[in-house]
């Protein structure tokens, strides 16, 4: 992540944000666990891309990019992204084959609050490849009103 | 009808590498929302897209309350032949929709 001064400046905003209940933690473990079906997830392979400071919550562009040759031997089989703190852990779960071309989904979702979100890949050969990315958020979507 | 932006190419190379971008208009009614009156209002989302090309499913989405309302999603596919893309957005209260566009791969 570059630092810039926009970053900078929201920095001493995130410290005084509550830290996420343990509440949050487990529903969003929990969809991890659903959606990896109990398989260890490896960080790498994919990238994540979302601005850091986000003014927006109601409209955040996010795009997910996986490193696979996408052939029928090895391709990305299913991507999903999931957040923290959002009434809902699940945010979208996509499904790839080789057709594809390329393993890249980008889409615009909500975010209620400053928090984590993880993309997660699941290969052909049945491996989970997981980033994870926090986010910042000036404005809240009201997805709880 | 739901307004759609559809951005598909109409003619490629074969075997070339397209994004195709799809844009619904739809409010994505969260279900946690409460309106005026303080009254939450029911869940009315598209929870589902499906995009086709020559009949075979080539990506399929699931969608949350936590996608934005008009849902945009971009995706890439192999262009293989000449033919039809359709793209199907279902969703509650029984939404759906059907779009198509006509390929030619040279």
């Amino acid at each position: 992540m570059k630092v810039t001064r926009r970053v900078l400046l929201a920095a001493p905003g995130a410290l005084l944000l509550p830290a996420p209940t343990l509440a949050d933690r487990q529903s969003l473990a929990a969809a991890l666990q659903e959606f990896t079906r109990g398989q260890p997830m490896r960080e790498g392979r994919v990238r994540l891309d979302v601005s850091p400071l986000v003014e927006n919550g109601n409209a955040v562009p996010i795009s997910v990019a996986v490193e696979t040759p996408m052939t029928a031997a090895d391709h990305v089989r299913r991507i999903g992204v999931f957040n923290e703190r959002n009434p809902q852990p699940n945010v979208i779960i996509a499904q790839f084959g080789p057709r594809a071309g390329r393993a890249y989904l980008a889409t615009h979702i909500r975010l209620a609050t400053s928090q984590a979100l993880v993309a997660v890949a699941e290969m052909s050969d049945g491996s989970f490849w997981a980033q994870r990315v926090e986010v910042v958020v000036t404005l809240a979507a009201c997805v709880e009103g | 009808m739901a307004r759609v932006l559809l951005r598909v190419p109409t003619s490629v190379e074969k075997g070339a590498v397209i994004e195709m971008r799809a844009l619904i208009q739809h409010v994505m009614e969260t279900g946690y929302r409460p309106n005026a009156e303080g009254v939450v209002q029911p869940r009315d989302i598209i929870w589902k897209f499906t995009c086709r090309y020559g009949g075979e499913v080539v990506f399929n989405a699931t969608l949350s309350p936590a996608i934005a309302a008009n849902p945009f999603i971009a995706f890439t596919t192999i262009a293989t032949q000449s033919g039809l893309i359709t793209f199907t957005w279902e969703g509650d209260n029984g939404f759906a929709q059907t779009e198509t566009r006509h390929i030619t791969v040279t």
